[in-house]
């Protein structure tokens, strides 16, 4: 039970670099680390305890493996999570070069 | 071979990176064409391969500068790759109807276990997505790289 | 269990490090630390698929954020924030960890997991779909529907990186 506390502190660390933060970068990173910690929160819930890695082996029958629904769908969204990561990179570079700054407060000042 | 060396030093990094680039790149492709092929035995698949495959093209693009990555995989073809990584995959589930539904499995012989040639579509299905993410992982990467340097040349 | 506490511990203080350095390359490398750990955790909770997956990707993502903060020109971050703005978050924050501390304990034990589903997967995957990566044979077989929206995901932000980053009709902005 602790550990999924743990998990949930992890998150909100990223939560915190979201809210607070002024610079895009920081804001990325805080939205990198929420993601992991989803991910790990995920791979947490689908652990059995002396479980084995979801892969058969030849001539031997296992029956104590961990969950592999959740392994799958946290597979996929990990490479979701790179191709939307540099989708907001490739924003932020753009925002970058119309207003020189990464601060999200002088952008919005310049904006009128 | 030595005036060709002295002018490609102006692009890229130095002659050591070079070096072990031309040693490393090779094996760093194997490797992941060994994962994707193998994704349905042993742990891997399409995804993590496909990410090394591209991972081995952007290595060059970093050594060697943009000119020469982009002569062994220019972005027309990048987006190529990932057209036909998409089709490809489409055209797999759209094959399941002639059992019934999509996305059926649909040899009826799996094959023997822990072989190379073994359980139906699985193995056709990580190509098609390596190819997607490999080939749209490097696209975003060198349009990346273009823009860093057209806004050098701005300025 | 206890080198997860040891290595989540270590993600924490990770990301605290990446969250509040000033410096922004040292802070991108601070991330990649916590990716990389992040890894090791998705090893020893038996998920290798994972483990090799998010190294490669986290070296990717890695990349990607120098390419965009290195030699932007911006040395040092200066942010004062008021201390209004603090105050409020960390409220709205502890809030959150009360109700979510309060709701975890709908969630079944650390290592028991409730595998209703999962067991079918388990006992059939090999003999219907005949490989033996059973997360392979989840992804590629009985749920391949959520595989086509990824491919769909990625498709859409592929189009939208090279959408943003083109230079054709960006010649008439002053």
């Amino acid at each position: 039970m602790i550990i999924y506390f743990m998990c949930l502190i992890l998150f909100c660390v990223g939560l915190y670099a979201i809210l607070v933060k002024r610079n895009l970068i920081k804001i990325i990173i805080g939205i990198i680390i929420t993601e992991y910690a989803v991910n790990l929160f995920f791979i947490l819930v689908a652990y059995r305890s002396k479980g084995r890695a979801p892969i058969l082996a030849p001539d031997q029958i296992v029956k104590n493996m961990v969950d592999p629904l959740p392994q799958a769908l946290v597979l996929t969204a990990i490479v979701i999570g790179l191709a939307v990561t540099a989708l907001i990179v490739s924003i932020a570079v753009r925002v970058y070069e119309k207003y020189g700054t990464f601060d999200i407060t002088k952008i919005r000042r310049l904006k009128g | 071979m030595r005036q060709k060396n002295l002018r490609n030093q102006r692009s890229g990094m130095t002659l050591i990176v070079k070096t072990i680039t031309r040693l490393t790149i090779g094996l760093i492709l194997l490797f992941g064409i060994y994962i994707v092929l193998h994704g349905h035995i042993t742990p891997g698949g399409g995804f993590a391969g496909g990410v090394i495959i591209a991972l081995s093209f952007i290595h060059l693009m970093l050594a060697f500068g943009k000119d020469l990555a982009l002569k062994k995989l220019s972005e027309v073809q990048a987006s190529f790759f990932e057209s036909l990584g998409a089709i490809m995959f489409l055209t797999i589930a759209i094959l399941g109807f002639v059992g019934g539904y999509f996305f059926l499995n649909f040899f009826s012989d799996k094959g023997e276990p822990f072989r190379l040639f073994s359980a139906g579509i699985i193995p056709l299905c990580n190509v098609a997505i390596c190819f997607k993410v490999g080939a749209g992982l490097f696209a975003i990467f060198a349009a990346l790289v273009f823009l860093k340097i057209g806004s050098g040349e701005e300025k | 269990m206890l080198e997860l506490y040891i290595l989540s511990l270590l993600m924490i203080i990770g990301a605290i490090i990446a969250v509040e350095i000033k410096d922004l390359l040292s802070s991108v490398i601070a991330v990649g630390a916590v990716g990389l750990v992040l890894s090791v955790t998705f090893l020893i909770l038996k998920a290798p698929d994972l483990a090799i997956t998010q190294l490669v990707v986290e070296l990717l993502c890695l990349i990607i954020l120098i390419q965009a903060t290195i030699k932007r020109g911006i040395p040092r971050v200066i942010s004062r924030q008021s201390f209004l703005t603090i105050f409020v978050t960390l409220t709205f924050i502890g809030l959150f960890l009360a109700f979510a501390y309060s709701s975890l304990r709908d969630l079944p034990q650390f290592g028991h997991p409730i595998m209703r589903v999962a067991n079918h997967y388990l006992e059939e995957g090999l003999n219907k779909t005949g490989a033996t990566n059973l997360v392979a044979s989840v992804i590629l077989d009985f749920r391949a529907y959520d595989t086509l929206g990824e491919a769909t995901v990625l498709f859409t932000a592929v189009i939208g990186v090279l959408a943003v980053l083109r230079k054709i009709g960006r010649k008439k902005t002053p």
